[in-house]
């Protein structure tokens, strides 16, 4: 059942002409956090997700990386409805999922999907494999009763299981094999949108390979697009076209893998990178030079004000307290939350961001200059962006003066 | 504070005098294990956790032990620490820890060794910790369990190990419980608690996994800091080769409970002759290459140590095997013996040239970028021995 198109909903603007099968805008996820004691009373909240936007296309990969607290799973669980969100969009195929009533959502689960971490806790001891993967298809009625074993048979060989397996438990499989039964289950509604929240993470590597290897078949086989969640950089590589890394409950740099892995321009993800241990590296001789991290990531209960990362930040500056840096396209897929977004050991002398804001170097709002940052919480990207290189030439000519009250200023040029 | 490190230098001092009296003086590397069987009965049959394990550490040397989960990398870790029930483990084979033998030792005699010379850190800092306690306690009572001094002392220790692993304001943060920790201060706490005896030995099973990168990256630094000025031999466990690439002096593979490939890291690393370290590095894709295409599993599922396959262990898993004449390989075990390439690096394959079926079957498919560097660096390697 599918939904009819809404009319209403924006087109794709990244110019491949398709358009995103999910879209998600400025989605926030707070949690209370309360007071101990009788009267329990909301003393703050977990901003777990705070102000995120996305688009997945038909068929692609989004890959979402950051480190544990950072919001990625939370981010996955309120696409797939199992939390509901505090305020923002999600938009599956055009149409607005996130204040949908849980009777208006049923026939829309089945689109979206989900594939936990643990394979061992994720299916019922108690349940054949049979049972497991046939309960979606009787609960969304997708064949008649009398062929459900049947279509559970088809789904366990489409995922590499003997089919013959189905009256046997889960105790009987092997972490991979369990792992192919999380597969089969989700695909068991042939969903359009499958939500993989570490999906390999717990498995052995020899058994990783496998499985990756069959979330990439059955990706291409249905035409499935995927939010794929994951703390290992090197699998959301290989997987995902695009990656976001997130820190701290917000996005702070998305872009398509050879950029985001080759030239990384926020802080965050330079140290990210540089932190894994690269066995080839390592094993022609000496090792990349380590990014180090001082420090544990803040509370999301009372994250730093301006620029989340600038407490771990070695180029942090007085703007980055006051002014939270706007998540700026600065490459024709390429977005950074950053003020002095750049390449490792070239990042610019002043901000990049203070025509989108209308402030000046010390972060103070210039007055009469009007920031643009309702554009920038916009999913997608654009066919105009910041330009870093045009920015640079200025930039050294900027340095100790005075920004000029000029929203429009050198700092942007478009670009075809 | 000054007071209190004099104290602890010289109680340092008169401790290590202390150990040289006690210790028999030995000969040649701090550890050596030979021949170790690990095998536990259990209702179904006997599960053969490690087979046939030899190897050596000397001080300030770095072993990196690499495999599967149920490969025996931690029963053979767990051997050496002493910590399998012997009510329900069968040991044979020898452990000399410091010239001492420690196969057959009383529980006893076992326990002043423990967390004295010899220390382990765990996967999982939260469930090593107990949540009932304060973390300088927990430092402290295995200060105190190698040392007779007061409790105020012993904090004190306690102080001082953790300002040296890297928590801030020690002081404040020593009475603090396990859940007031971040998972990257609570494996500082347990690396603080492992090190406060100074020991001559330390087992690292796993211990980034459960970590975020970026503490992984901090916790691997400080665990290199602390045996250069320690000078401690290390085991550091870990199925991650990346850790190992940049941690070890001498890796092994194991897999089904054997040692199947042992060798310095670089050299095991650039020039593996076992095809399931092939299969181990061209199954983890690559976060630095350009990855197009497919990952190349290893077919299978890591074997039953209740009934191992006959001859090799990984025969079943190997695509390699019809390279071997005479159905070898399901018939007949493989030796661990030196490979082409020197004494140093021991394998276990039948394989006749695995340098060749590396250098032009399974590299170019892993790391096409790889070739040239390896070759010329092949070159090299040979050249001398020519001259």
């Amino acid at each position: 059942m599918t939904q009819p198109e809404v009319a209403a909903a924006p087109a794709s603007t990244d110019g491949s002409g398709q358009r995103p099968i999910l879209e998600v805008t400025n989605l926030r996820k707070y949690f209370p956090v309360q007071s101990a004691g009788v009267i329990r009373r909301t003393i703050g909240h977990v901003q777990a997700v705070d102000g995120v936007s996305f688009q997945v296309e038909q068929g692609g990969a989004l890959g979402l990386v950051g480190e544990s607290g950072c919001g990625k799973s939370t981010t996955g669980r309120l696409i797939t409805r199992l939390l509901d969100p505090t305020s923002g969009s999600m938009k599956f195929n055009g149409r607005e999922i996130g204040n949908l009533s849980n009777k208006q959502m049923l026939p829309l689960r089945k689109e979206i999907q989900m594939i936990f971490q643990d394979p061992y806790s994720s299916l019922n001891p108690r349940h054949t494999v049979g049972t497991i993967v046939g309960t979606p298809l009787r609960v969304h009625k997708m064949v008649p009763d009398k062929q459900v074993l049947t279509r559970v048979k088809e789904l366990l060989e489409v995922v590499g299981l003997n089919p013959e397996h189905y009256n046997r438990y889960p105790s009987e499989f092997s972490g991979g094999q369990r792992q192919r039964i999380g597969v089969a289950r989700a695909l068991a509604l042939q969903p359009k949108v499958l939500v993989a929240d570490e999906p390999v993470s717990a498995l052995d590597v020899s058994i990783q390979a496998q499985v990756v290897n069959l979330l990439q078949d059955v990706q291409k086989e249905f035409n499935i697009a995927f939010l794929f969640i994951a703390h290992d950089l090197a699998v959301v590589r290989h997987f995902c076209p695009d990656v976001a890394v997130m820190y701290l409950g917000k996005i702070v740099e998305i872009a398509d893998r050879e950029t985001l892995y080759a030239r990384p321009h926020h802080p965050y993800t330079q140290a990210l990178l540089s932190a894994v241990p690269d066995v080839k590296q390592a094993a022609i001789g000496g090792r990349r030079e380590r990014i180090r991290l001082e420090g544990d990531v803040p509370s999301p209960v009372n994250p730093p004000s301006g620029c989340r990362f600038r407490t771990r930040c070695w180029m942090a500056q007085d703007i980055c307290a006051k002014q939270e840096p706007p998540l700026l396209q600065i490459g024709p897929k390429h977005k950074v939350a950053c003020h002095f977004a750049g390449e490792y050991g070239a990042m610019p002398t002043s901000p990049i961001t203070l025509d989108a804001l209308g402030v000046d170097q010390h972060g103070t709002p210039v007055s009469g200059a009007a920031p643009s940052t309702e554009d920038l919480i916009k999913p997608g990207f654009s066919d105009a962006y910041t330009n870093l290189e045009t920015h640079k030439s200025s930039s050294e000519r900027l340095v100790g003066d005075r920004i000029v009250d000029d929203p429009k200023g050198e700092g942007t040029a478009t670009e075809k | 504070m000054t007071e209190a490190s004099n104290f602890l230098t010289e109680q340092n001092a008169r401790e290590a005098d202390q150990r040289r009296a006690d210790g028999p003086g030995f000969e040649g590397p701090y550890l050596v294990v030979e021949n170790l069987h690990v095998s536990f009965p259990t209702a179904d049959g006997t599960v053969q956790a490690v087979t046939d394990m030899s190897y050596s550490l000397e001080q300030g040397k770095t072993l990196g032990i690499v495999g599967e989960s149920g490969s025996g990398k931690s029963v053979s870790s767990m051997a050496i620490m002493g910590l399998h029930d012997m009510k329900r483990t069968h040991m044979t084979g020898s452990i000399r820890v410091g010239g001492r033998e420690i196969v057959g030792l009383s529980n006893n005699k076992m326990q002043s060794l423990r967390g004295g010379e010899v220390a382990m850190i765990f996967q999982d800092p939260l469930s090593s910790l107990h949540p009932f306690y304060s973390i300088g306690s927990q430092i402290s009572e295995a200060y105190l369990a190698h040392n007779k001094v007061s409790r105020s002392k012993a904090k004190a220790k306690a102080v001082e190990m953790l300002d040296r692993v890297g928590i801030p304001q020690a002081r404040s943060r020593v009475d603090d419980y396990p859940h007031q920790f971040s998972g990257g201060m609570r494996q500082r706490a347990m690396i603080a608690m492992a090190l406060v005896n100074d020991p001559k030995l330390l087992i690292a099973d796993e211990p980034t996994t459960a970590l975020d990168v970026t503490v992984q990256a901090q916790i691997l630094d400080l665990l290199q800091e602390l045996q250069r000025d320690f000078n401690s031999a290390i085991i550091i466990i870990t199925h991650d080769l990346g850790v190992v690439a940049e941690m070890a002096d001498q890796v092994l593979v194991m897999y089904g409970g054997r040692a199947v490939e042992h060798g310095p890291t670089k050299e095991l690393l650039t020039h593996p002759e076992m095809p399931y370290t092939w299969g181990l590095l061209s199954s983890v894709p690559d976060v630095t290459a350009d990855t197009s295409g497919r990952l190349i599993p290893i077919p299978g599922n890591p074997p039953s140590l209740l009934n191992p396959p006959s001859g090799c262990s990984f025969h079943p898993r190997c695509p390699h095997r019809d390279k071997v004449p005479g159905d070898l390989c399901r018939t007949e075990l493989p030796l661990l013996v030196e490979g082409t390439r020197g004494p140093e690096h021991l394998k276990r394959c039948h394989l006749a040239n695995p340098d060749m079926i590396y250098e032009t079957e399974v590299l170019p498919e892993i790391a096409p970028d790889l070739v040239d560097l390896t070759v010329a660096d092949g070159a090299d390697h040979v050249a001398p021995e020519n001259r």
